[in-house]
């Protein structure tokens, strides 16, 4: 019998409850029994708000166990949950989501720039407000001839590009981490708003064919389901070295999660673990990796730019700049912050660096060796609304990336509990009880209009600062200041403390 | 002489061209300028002009401004070192000159404001030494130098840079620094003028325009709003931008564009204040994928922000606004040969009766070139 | 009546005789080399005529309420600029921003006009701002535009010149824009559309025209013998469904 005390108390008010049972078919976790009328098993909630949600009577409502450990600033009711949870286990705690700790969160420590007189704001509802991106690799300068007819030629031959409507792009999250109807929202959504999702590591479902434009396909460790059709089947190959919530770790879908369609998709038999490694067999130095990028460009016949995804760690900016010199036309950048279906809570709490540096540093890096150009930037790992964007792209982002952001789009409560496959919102699932909650056309809906909203604000933003182009904002460092930062982080992030002008 | 703070600044511009070459006087653009004396405060006017050393014509002229002698000195030992120079000499002025035409009728109401305690200012003919271009061109060489001295030597600041042109610039109105300059003296075939209007300013006569680069001058009315990532945009290249005002960077660009990428100049104008994407959409294939492939790789280069600028070059005179026209420009030409390029119509029926007047459409360039080839 | 050289004249001087000679009485105004001078006829309320020879500067006729000005040139910047009431006859072209936040009063110009014209111009009650440009339009024509009537008529244009730039009505929410002829789809701001006259309108447009054509000499007939569009606001709330509470 386990000493865990309950992290949350569910308190029913039974003068308004009709007794419906809503609650107890909606809880995935196993909380809400019916015996005369309905009865919380406490233990069991993880505040995933279902059942608050769906109750006709809002006779629900969840609260924090406050009183259960006496007070320590030092040993906080969470640490000794997790000792004992370990003492009655001897297991690694596992988790999901991303690092919920209390670090220093540097984009709210840094403000915006706007006009005021000497040169004007423009109107982002009546003038035109321009957020189309391309990504990939660009060379420093172009040249033209001139033809016969004296007319202009450009005698430059670009790579492949990629064109984003709006610079917010969905995070990679595989089919199996997420459930097929997660896929299908996202796919929809990123055909409809211009932009891409990312397929994660778990290969491609047939249904998402007709979506090739705007599909990211990554090629992870475990090489599930890549196959030259799959890396021909995007818009972009990505290469996932690493992810802000566990760097330098692999992952593993459990087989009970490993049912018909996924067991089609990854192409491993129905009921088999699948292990990502920890690194890439094949990539134990750089020109390995400069190796991989050329074998998919050689399968992609040099039609589609492939980019690497690393997590945000100390040497992020070298790594980087090896990247763009081995090849890669874009670099994804995960930072310590970032998300994930499941991962060792030790690893995502305490490894990696905040993303805002790993950016600045990145850019700042790539830009001293004149190779800015040679890549795009994305930026990963916790962007949670449009000022994060327009800060990620003043300190040099191309694009962003949102994952967890689009899950709450879709309903999820960020509960962490996408480990145990037990998603009540259908999202982090593959229980076909549980996939069919989330209606792909409403969850697709539901994207559109975040993007939509975040893309107006960013309009607004970029109206602001005078300028009607994101062009002008990426990586214009000058618009952004910091306060309550310390100098050498503002000398980091490449910009001046708040109160300074120009 | 250095100022540490960054100026915005609204402005008045003008500019004339003889396309063939006919060499005039300073007086008509000064009297243009000064008809816009109200869209300047005082704290800044320069002239640049073409054609003006026709015996000095092969030999780069380096217009130099130094706050002491002991600048002046450190900096002529550095120009020995990397440059043989044929002549120096101070450039003429006229002391607490001021504009006594008044065309606008202001300064007899308001009063004058005659230009007092300017820098020294130094004139240099130099020839690059042969010896020194096995490496780099001799333009590369001489904006490597450009660059070196503006970073380097404290109270000196190199104000033009070009063969047979020059900027006159300091602080004041911009009819009484023509005046102080004794730009009624000079002959030249391009005269670009502007008026300054800084919000703050200490008073910092490398600040005001015409900002050059070898022969490349700018003069600019409004603020580059995307002056930030211009800069940066810059930097890999090479160019030190450490004079903290916007108008810098246009001069580098058309220095990296048009020089050393070799870009013709409507396409680097369409860098420098590119079409919408709406627009590039609906352009016949060829056209658009020029212009799409430009904003993909100049991005940074894009200019943003209110703007009505006038470059002058040695074989031209280019004038274009911002994307959506924030700040005005009206050009006219009168016959074959002469072009006009100003911030209001009336500054140009000041000194011509044009045949044709017209405002240019935003971020489209109207090119004046010399018929004839000059280097 | 009242002549003023203006060769070299100061702004403020000129404005200020006209301001005072004005308060003495004086009800006709001839300047004479008028070049750049700005914020003619700003801030008179009396029904005073002014004939300007020469290209006035910006913000001619500013905050003006009641004057008629004739303008024998082109015009710059800023004409009419928040202008309340009055005539403004202008026999050449002017510049952008014409009519800025206009709200009553009569502007007819011959030639061509810049970017921006009519930009929030509104009406109140029986106040109707009217503008009647004989040329072409640079972009953003009737930005913002919440009240009054913009005519545009396109005469002597070449065959590539469109009648109005980009970004036509962009922002509208009130009033009306009469085109003579036709304009591109994909020039119309997402807030306008194009309908056909209908008599209400064809009646309106006789009654201005007419006048237009007396001071410009035109004839009323040839004017009216091609086909105007109409262009009206969808909504006098366009932006109402973009925010969320």
């Amino acid at each position: 019998m386990s000493q865990i005390p309950p992290e949350f108390i569910v308190k029913i008010d039974y003068d308004t409850c009709r007794r419906c049972r809503r609650c107890v078919m909606n809880c995935s976790f196993g909380c809400m029994q019916f015996k005369d009328r309905v009865v919380p098993d406490h233990k069991k909630c993880v505040a995933c708000h279902r059942c608050v949600t769906f109750c006709p009577e809002s006779a629900i409502s969840i609260t924090k166990n406050e009183l259960t450990y006496k007070d320590s600033a030092n040993w906080l009711p969470e640490t000794r949950q997790n000792i004992l949870k370990q003492a009655e286990t001897g297991g690694i705690l596992l988790t999901g989501m991303g690092n919920p700790r209390p670090y220093q969160i540097l984009w709210d420590h840094m403000l915006i720039d706007a006009c005021q007189v000497t040169n004007p704001s423009i109107d982002p509802l009546r003038e035109p407000m321009e957020l189309r991106t391309f990504l990939g690799r660009k060379p420093n300068r172009l040249e033209f001839t001139r033809d016969g007819n004296d007319e202009i030629k450009l005698s430059t031959e670009l790579q492949p590009q990629v064109k984003l409507d709006v610079p917010i792009v969905f995070a990679a999250m595989s089919y199996g981490a997420i459930s097929l109807n997660a896929h299908r929202a996202l796919a929809m959504a990123a055909k409809n708003s211009g932009t891409l999702m990312n397929t994660g590591e778990g290969g491609i479902h047939k249904d998402l064919n007709s979506y090739t434009d705007n599909i990211v396909v990554q090629v992870a460790s475990g090489r599930f389901g890549v196959t030259s059709e799959y890396l021909n089947s995007s818009a972009m190959v990505e290469i996932k070295i690493g992810q802000g919530a566990k760097p330098g770790i692999g992952g593993h879908l459990p087989g009970e999660k490993v049912g018909e369609d996924i067991s089609k998709t990854r192409m491993i038999p129905v009921g088999t673990d699948a292990l990502s490694p920890a690194p890439h067999h094949d990539i134990y130095s750089i020109e390995d990796l400069s190796q991989l990028i050329y074998a998919i460009k050689e399968a992609t016949d040099y039609t589609k730019p492939v980019s690497v995804k690393i997590s945000a760690v100390h040497n992020v900016a070298a790594i980087a700049s090896g990247i763009v010199r081995a090849g890669a036309d874009a670099v994804t950048i995960d930072g310590f912050r970032g998300g994930t279906g499941a991962a060792p809570m030790v690893i995502r709490d305490n490894v990696g660096i905040p993303i805002e540096l790993a950016l600045a540093a990145v850019d700042q890096r790539l830009r001293d060796e004149g190779i800015r150009s040679h890549a795009s930037i994305l930026c990963a790992g916790s962007i949670r609304n449009s000022g994060d964007v327009a800060k990620a792209i003043a300190l040099g982002a191309d694009a962003v990336v949102i994952g967890t952001a689009a899950l709450v789009a879709m309903g999820c409560r960020v509960c962490q509990k996408c480990y145990t496959g037990n998603c009540a919102w259908g999202i982090a699932t593959q229980k076909p009880e549980l996939v069919r909650r989330l209606d792909p056309q409403v969850g697709a809906e539901r994207l559109s209009n975040l993007v939509t909203a975040w893309g107006y604000e960013l309009q607004e933003i970029l109206g602001s600062l005078g300028v009607n182009s994101i062009e002008s904002l990426r990586g214009s460092r000058e618009r952004l200041r910091g306060i309550d930062l310390d100098e050498q982080t503002l000398e980091l992030l490449g910009i001046k403390p708040a109160g300074i002008g120009q | 002489m250095r100022c540490d703070c960054y100026i915005p600044s609204g402005c008045a511009v003008s500019g004339i061209m003889s396309k063939a070459g006919e060499r005039m006087d300073g007086n008509d653009i000064i009297r243009s300028i000064a008809l816009m004396h109200d869209r300047s405060n005082g704290l800044g006017g320069g002239f640049a002009a073409y054609g003006i050393y026709p015996r000095h014509a092969n030999e780069y002229a380096f217009h130099m401004m130094f706050d002491n002698m002991e600048a002046k000195d450190q900096c002529e030992e550095y120009l020995k070192d990397t440059f043989d120079i044929v002549l120096d000499e101070e450039i003429p002025t006229r002391p607490g000159a001021v504009f006594e035409q008044d065309t606008s009728g202001r300064s007899a109401e308001c009063g004058t404001q005659p230009i007092t305690s300017p820098p020294i200012l130094w004139r240099y003919f130099m020839d690059v030494p042969e010896h020194r271009t096995t490496f780099v061109s001799e333009r590369e060489y001489v904006v490597e130098k450009v660059m070196d001295i503006n970073s380097k030597f404290t109270g000196t600041f190199v104000a033009s840079s070009g063969k047979n042109m020059g900027a006159f610039k300091g602080v004041g109105y911009p009819e009484d620094i023509g005046m102080f300059y004794k730009l009624d003296e000079y002959k030249g075939y391009i005269w670009t003028a502007h008026g300054r209007f800084p919000t703050n300013t200490p008073g910092w006569w490398g600040g005001a325009h015409p900002f050059c680069l070898l022969d490349w001058s700018i003069v600019h009315n409004g603020e580059i709003s995307s002056y930030g990532i211009n800069k940066r945009y810059l930097e890999p290249f090479g160019y030190k931008l450490e004079l903290r005002t916007d108008t810098e960077v246009v001069a580098y660009l058309f220095d990296l564009l048009v020089r050393r990428h070799k870009m013709p100049m409507d396409l680097a104008v369409r860098a420098l204040a590119s079409p919408f994407w709406k627009d590039i959409d609906r352009m016949p294939k060829r056209e658009q994928k020029i212009a799409t492939a430009i904003r993909q790789v100049y991005g940074g280069a894009l200019l943003n922000g209110p703007f009505s600028i006038i470059l002058g070059y040695s074989r031209g005179m280019v004038g274009f606004n911002d994307r959506i026209k924030l700040r005005p420009m009206t050009c006219a030409t009168k016959g074959d040969d002469m072009l006009y390029m100003s911030s209001e119509e009336s500054a140009i029926r000041e000194i011509a009766d044009p045949d044709t007047v017209w405002s240019p459409k935003a971020g489209t360039a109207v090119i004046g070139e010399l018929n004839w080839e000059v280097e | 009546m009242m002549r003023i050289d203006c060769k070299g004249m100061y702004y403020r001087k000129l404005n200020s005789m006209i301001r005072d000679a004005v308060e003495e009485g004086e009800t006709e105004f001839i300047l004479d080399n008028v070049n750049g001078q700005r914020y003619i006829g700003n801030g008179i309320n009396e029904k005073v005529s002014i004939t300007i020879n020469g290209v006035p500067g910006n913000d001619l006729a500013m905050f003006m309420n009641g004057p008629a000005l004739v303008i024998n040139a082109n015009a710059q910047d800023g004409v009419a600029n928040t202008m309340n009431a009055g005539e403004i006859i202008i026999h050449g072209s002017a510049g952008d921003v014409l009519g800025y936040g206009m709200r009553g009063g009569k502007m007819y110009i011959k030639g061509n006009v810049g970017y921006r014209t009519g930009i929030h111009m509104k009406q109140y009650k029986k106040q109707i701002p009217v503008i009647i440009a004989g040329g072409n339009a640079g972009d953003f024509l009737g930005e913002y535009m919440a009240g009054g009537i913009l005519v545009l008529l396109g005469l002597d244009r070449d065959e590539n010149t469109p009648i109005a730039g980009d970004y036509l009505g962009t922002g509208m929410h009130g009033g009306v824009i009469y085109i003579r002829g036709e304009v591109e789809e994909y020039t119309l701001g997402k807030e306008v559309s194009v309908l056909d006259l209908d008599a209400k309108d064809e009646k309106l447009l006789k009654k201005h025209l007419s006048e237009y054509c007396k001071h410009f000499e035109l004839d009323l007939d040839e004017l009216l013998s091609k086909p105007f569009i109409k262009l009206l606001p969808v909504s006098c709330r366009p932006y109402g469904n973009m925010y969320a509470y």
